[in-house]
């Protein structure tokens, strides 16, 4: 391996942070807002939103993102590798982050809301003075999280040709014609972006019972 | 896409049957062993010797950080490079087992960490040491309290095996692709896939619940 195999794995790094990325950010208002219909009672839009995150938290990443790169051509929207995978990975990191806020706020002290309401809060303002500020911080630990698990699917998008670590590893191995060290080079980048967002996962839980304390 | 393309896609439902069994196979056998093998690694996580206990969360917190797709890579492409070959069978085979042995290890961790003391006490008073005290008194309680969270890590398991389709292992994934490929058909095709996936984690979640309604059942 030579230097140029160590940047090109290198940058295959910054493909899986940027397209996580990305889907996280994509992924926390779609599943804000899928929580948010599922808390309100809206009758159908209810069970469609049940039923979508049932089937999308128990899609493998590699069926899910095969389905996007190859299937949605056939209605005539032709996409991209990197359009692909962005789609697929924000449509699970929405399910996801639907059933964190869901429980955040389910968790959530229903006598604030109503107390909001006494004071004649329009439902807008309610959720976003009154609901929003508390449920995002509770539920902060649990979003980085699911970036962990994104980050840690993210090498299906290698599958349509999209280059990411996994992958540029590879490629690094069918050149030198030993597959081991770049593997191992891929093992200890994901290992080192993995290892800081829990870093950053345990620091926001004890931001979050440091607060609670104090209430 | 319409209508034709469903039929088409399972008028091949041998092959298609063949990968869904294949996917479960995989699913019965990597499950069953690595919660047997996690069983047996959670003592050593507890274990007060710092050394045991060190190098297994050092192990378990490894197979944390790591895709695993990468995993799969290393045991099919890099051990080859050490002189061991496997095929791609055994490779997904152990491959799916070494990475979830961790999670259910550290699965049942957390749950004998919530097992209030006395009842370890009562059973090393009684003299169950050992294996004994491992298998009479400590899993039982632990694994009725870690039913919900070793179903979670099921459905990892079936997500985790269509990984192994890039290997070339004709689970169900790679057994839909085939058929997608021939016919170019791949919308009805990966849509019959996943709602197949949907079907198998719907019945492992009907399992943990029942399985949780007998553990309040015995616990009441």
């Amino acid at each position: 391996m030579n230097a140029y195999d160590y940047w090109s794995i290198l940058q295959g790094a910054f493909a899986t942070v940027g397209v996580s990325l990305v889907g996280i950010v994509i992924g926390i208002p779609l599943g804000l807002g899928l929580a948010l219909v599922r808390w309100a009672r809206i009758p159908v839009a209810r069970q469609l939103a049940f039923v979508y995150v049932s089937i999308i938290r128990s899609c493998p990443a590699v069926t899910l993102i095969l389905l996007v790169y190859f299937g949605l051509p056939q209605f005539g929207i032709s996409l991209s590798p990197l359009l692909a995978a962005l789609i697929s990975l924000s449509v699970t990191a929405a399910a996801f982050n639907c059933e964190i806020w869901r429980a955040a706020l389910l968790a959530f002290d229903r006598q604030q809301y109503d107390a909001a309401l006494a004071f004649g809060m329009p439902r807008r303002m309610r959720v976003m003075r009154i609901v929003l500020p508390q449920v995002w911080q509770s539920s902060l630990p649990g979003l980085v999280n699911e970036m962990t698990m994104l980050v840690k699917s993210s090498p299906a998008i290698a599958v349509i040709g999209m280059v990411e670590i996994t992958r540029a590893a590879q490629r690094v191995g069918a050149r030198t014609y030993d597959p081991l060290p770049p593997l191992l080079v891929g093992l200890c980048l994901y290992v080192a972006i993995i290892f800081l967002l829990v870093r950053l996962q345990r620091r926001l839980e004890r931001n979050v019972q440091g607060q609670e304390a104090a209430v | 896409m319409n209508l034709s393309d469903f039929i088409t896609v399972w008028q091949h439902y041998p092959s298609i049957l063949e990968g869904f069994m294949n996917t479960l196979v995989f699913i019965l056998i990597a499950g069953s062993v690595s919660l047997l093998l996690g069983i047996l690694l959670t003592p050593l996580l507890m274990s007060n010797r710092v050394f045991i206990g060190r190098s297994a969360s050092f192990y378990c917190e490894c197979m944390r950080c790591t895709p695993f797709l990468l995993l799969v890579y290393l045991i099919y492409f890099g051990l080859p490079s050490g002189g061991i070959q496997l095929s791609n069978w055994v490779s997904g085979i152990v491959a799916l087992i070494i990475y979830n042995t961790a999670y259910m290890a550290i699965i049942l961790k957390g749950a004998w960490k919530d097992l209030p003391h006395d009842t370890i006490e009562a059973g090393r008073a009684f003299g169950f040491h050992g294996f004994g005290l491992l298998r009479r008194i400590i899993m039982p309680p632990v694994l009725l309290r870690a039913t919900p969270m070793i179903g979670n890590q099921m459905i990892q398991i079936v997500k985790d095996s269509a990984f192994l389709g890039i290997i070339a292992v004709t689970e169900l994934t790679a057994a839909i692709n085939a058929i997608q490929s021939t016919y170019f058909i791949p919308f009805a095709s990966f849509l019959s896939a996943v709602l197949m996936y949907w079907v198998i984690c719907l019945a492992i979640e009907l399992l943990t619940n029942l399985f949780t309604r007998y553990a309040e059942v015995r616990r009441a």
